[in-house]
């Protein structure tokens, strides 16, 4: 019963999608107010009956119904709880439903509280929306169906895949997921002013907000995505080039070059053309991201759906969407007129260099993932990894964060070039102490790109503080602080990648229980081995019981190994120091009876994530900054102050 | 133990126990694979290697960090030569021509590859390109306005 009323709440809101569309465009077309009046409701019940579909699927799982497909093929039992409810979206057709989902709730959200915009943009907004969500609807219904009954049921189900059974991914897909969708949001924006020829400061601002957080939620699902690629493949890796992983950075170069162009274009009402331009590239890169993992296209550690015609259903709606988006912006674009003007000394040609860089890493990241592809088609396999990537992405990422320095020590509009180098004077002499002292230190010991992240990451850090300099702190914008602590995250960020590049330990050795190894300072001995049973796994555990100086511990990693599906994990057992990570794997046994033991010492790999945090704490801030004013306005006037609500541009 | 063929786990993970038996009983050994060099710089050097060379059977991962037989033994062959003597780019060619170009990650210099550089310095310079020309006639447009005392949005 549960199901069928899904399946009907989804079709019922894909008949609500086309009717919002309908009401949009004939609305618009024909000038008919009264047709435009029924989009915002049309929206609302939509998000709350695609909702209502979501949240059955949830139910499914959570009640372990064997006799729905996707829960029997997904879903096990005897799954700890937590899985059961993740496990709704862990799967093809349900991550593509809670897509929807979320796309439906965003329009929702758009339809309510929007108020900035003028009404027939934010009616063609609407209607942008509501026609991606067409397609998507279409592709859960005809070939993704998450509701579909297995008769007759099994009597239990075949369990979730063991490496996504963990905490971390439970919600990892989510996060990015919810960043996707809020690009979608300022695509509808970006073609609901093409529409209606409006592309101006105000657009730009009503877009900024979902950029940002759709910003902020990649930030933060990349990091976290990172971190369990490190802790939970075992290696001590936490960035594979993995086509998977490019997926979800290629949308978030996109965002982060759209969110500086936007904030050009809410401040100068300058870059009007490009910054809808990136907001169309965006979402095509989540778009191309969605193709990439979900037709199987590349068989990857994280990709769980192989099946060619899922594959060209979403080649086609790519191809619609970014095919149309584009077609609208050249038939448009002689219309949009030229933004506000700038010199080629001032922040906006700062954060066109930021843009082109961007661009140009966004550029190399997808040919870099697609050309295998390519090449392939042709007959010749070739692999592109870590080498092409490290060397060609990694120069220009700090070229970027030069640029960064400078950018918010420039003034806008216009500046003196002289002016601006003497306010980096302190970063740049910081930057040849760096270098100097590493020169000495570390002689030989760093590849260039450590050497120069590192030498960089100081300059980088000094700079990103610099704006707050002769400030009165307490009267400082919160937007300002959000800049400065995302940029530090980024200084943060490099500094951990290139330390643990450079200054990593690792040993592999085979131990018995009572033996003792030293590594990097530190003792380890293997105390003991034991089996160990858990929910739905068994596994042996080691007790290794380490010390540095006066510190201590025990740590206990496991080999695990889950019966259903059969699969063996390692369980990395990970000690933080303030100073970097210790980090130790169990392997096999040996025929003599001992065990392969992997032992790294990463100093400092954790500042790779806190700087991703910060980043994304940056972005908080600068949303709350930035939008504080306007919301505190509409909870104070309510819906009582229904209108075009110009007041608050 | 073997670990992380995700999408093929569940197929995998039986035969790969078996295969691993096997592999002990009547296979050569694969002594390097778990075990570093002793010589720290042919330990790096091999190490150098082993992250530019792709595991056949894994996914989008290096030899250097896989659990996969596979990767184990190829990380074995390629420290025992390294310890020979051999110089690493030596290996490559031989691993390339065993395994094919798939192998590598380490970018060749075969025509075909050129548009993965090729593609981005265009970009680079023919944005860098258009940025400059369009940002220097706003200056000149700007600085006409400035002496004919106008002012107002451009085009």
């Amino acid at each position: 019963m549960i199901a069928e009323l899904g399946l009907a709440a989804l079709w019922m809101a894909a008949a609500l999608a086309a009717l919002q569309l309908l009401f949009s465009v004939l609305g618009l077309a024909q000038g008919k107010a009264e047709l435009l009046s029924g989009v915002r409701p049309v929206a609302i019940a939509q998000g709350v009956l695609v909702l209502l579909a979501f949240l059955c699927l949830v139910a499914l799982f959570w009640r372990s119904d064997m006799s729905v497909a996707l829960v029997a093929l997904n879903s096990h039992s005897a799954k700890p709880w937590l899985y059961k409810f993740a496990g709704a979206w862990g799967n093809h057709e349900g991550s593509m439903l809670l897509w929807v989902t979320v796309m439906g709730a965003a329009g929702a959200a758009v339809a309510l509280f929007e108020r900035a915009l003028r009404r027939d943009t934010h009616m063609a907004t609407l209607g942008a929306q509501a026609a991606i969500s067409l397609g998507f609807y279409a592709f859960l219904l005809f070939s993704s169906n998450p509701f579909a009954r297995l008769d007759p049921a099994p009597r239990d189900g075949q369990g979730l895949n063991p490496l996504l059974q963990d905490p971390g991914l439970a919600f990892h897909p989510p996060t990015l997921y919810f960043g996707y969708v809020g690009l979608s949001v300022a695509f509808s924006f970006a073609v609901g002013a093409l529409v209606t020829r409006r592309v101006d400061a105000l657009f730009a601002r009503a877009m900024r907000p979902w950029v940002l957080a759709a910003w902020v939620l990649l930030t933060i699902g990349i990091t976290a995505g990172s971190y369990w690629a490190y802790y939970e493949l075992g290696w001590g890796g936490w960035w594979f080039w993995d086509p998977v992983e490019n997926a979800s950075l290629m949308p978030w170069l996109a965002a982060t070059a759209l969110l500086h162009s936007v904030t050009v274009l809410a401040t100068r009402d300058a870059l009007r053309a490009w910054t809808v331009m990136l907001a169309v590239v965006a979402f095509s890169m989540s778009m191309v991201g969605t193709f990439l993992v979900r037709s199987g296209i590349l068989t990857s550690v994280h990709a769980f759906a192989v099946d060619p015609e899922r594959g060209s259903f979403i080649l086609a709606l790519l191809a619609i969407y970014i095919g149309g988006a584009l077609a609208l912006f050249a038939l448009r674009v002689g219309t949009v007129r030229e933004g506000a003007q700038f010199e080629l000394v001032s922040r906006e040609a700062l954060l066109v260099v930021n843009n082109l860089l961007l661009t140009v890493i966004l550029g190399v990241v997808l040919i870099g993932t697609l050309y295998p592809l390519m090449t392939e088609a042709f007959g010749h396999k070739v692999s592109v990894g870590p080498p092409y990537f490290d060397r060609i992405a990694g120069p220009l990422a700090l070229a970027l964060m030069l640029a960064m320095v400078a950018g918010p020590l420039t003034r806008w509009r216009r500046d003196r070039a002289g002016v601006v180098g003497g306010r980096l004077i302190w970063p740049l002499l910081a930057m040849l102490g760096a270098g100097a002292v590493l020169g000495v230190l570390a002689h030989g010991r760093l590849s260039l790109l450590s050497f120069f992240g590192l030498v960089i990451a100081v300059g980088v850090a000094l700079g990103s503080v610099i704006p707050l300099f002769k400030r009165n702190l307490r009267r400082t914008p919160l937007f300002v602080y959000g800049m400065v602590i995302a940029h530090l995250g980024c200084a943060v960020s490099i500094a951990g990648m290139a330390s643990d590049s450079a200054f990593t330990t690792e040993k592999l050795i085979a131990m018995a229980p009572g033996d003792r190894v030293e590594s990097a300072g530190w003792t380890l001995h293997f105390d003991r081995v034991a089996p160990l049973a858990g929910d739905n796994w068994i596994a042996m555990q080691a007790d290794v019981s380490v010390s540095r100086g006066g510190a201590k511990a025990v740590l206990h990693p496991q080999s695990r190994f889950f019966t259903s599906p059969p699969t063996t994990t390692t369980e990395s057992a990970i000690l933080t120091r303030w100073n970097g990570q210790l980090y130790v794997v169990l392997g096999e046994q040996l025929e003599d009876g001992r065990w392969q033991m992997r032992i790294w010492w990463k100093p400092f790999v954790t500042l790779i994530w806190l700087g991703g945090l910060m980043i994304a704490l940056g972005g908080v801030l600068t949303l709350i900054g930035r939008e504080r004013r306007g919301w505190m306005l509409r909870l104070r006037k309510g819906s009582a102050a229904r209108g075009t609500g110009e007041e608050w541009a | 133990m073997r670990a992380l063929l995700l999408l093929l786990a569940a197929l995998l993970a039986q035969p790969a126990l078996a295969q691993s038996a096997l592999a002990q009983s009547a296979l050569p050994p694969a002594p390097y694979a778990y075990r570093q060099l002793d010589d720290p710089a042919q330990e790096k050097q091999a190490h150098d290697l082993m992250v530019t060379i792709r595991c056949l059977t894994c996914q989008s991962q290096s030899i250097a960090d896989s659990d996969a037989s596979m990767a184990g033994d190829l990380r074995s062959e390629i420290r025992e030569r390294i310890a020979r003597g051999e110089k690493p780019e030596h290996i490559r060619r031989w691993l390339i021509e065993r395994y094919g170009d798939w192998i590598s990650y380490e970018p060749t210099s075969d025509p075909i590859l050129w548009p993965l550089w090729g593609v981005p310095l265009l970009m680079l310079i023919g944005g860098a390109a258009l940025a400059a020309t369009r940002i220097r006639r706003r200056g000149r447009r700007n600085g006409r306005r400035g002496r004919n005392g106008k002012e107002g949005a451009g085009q």
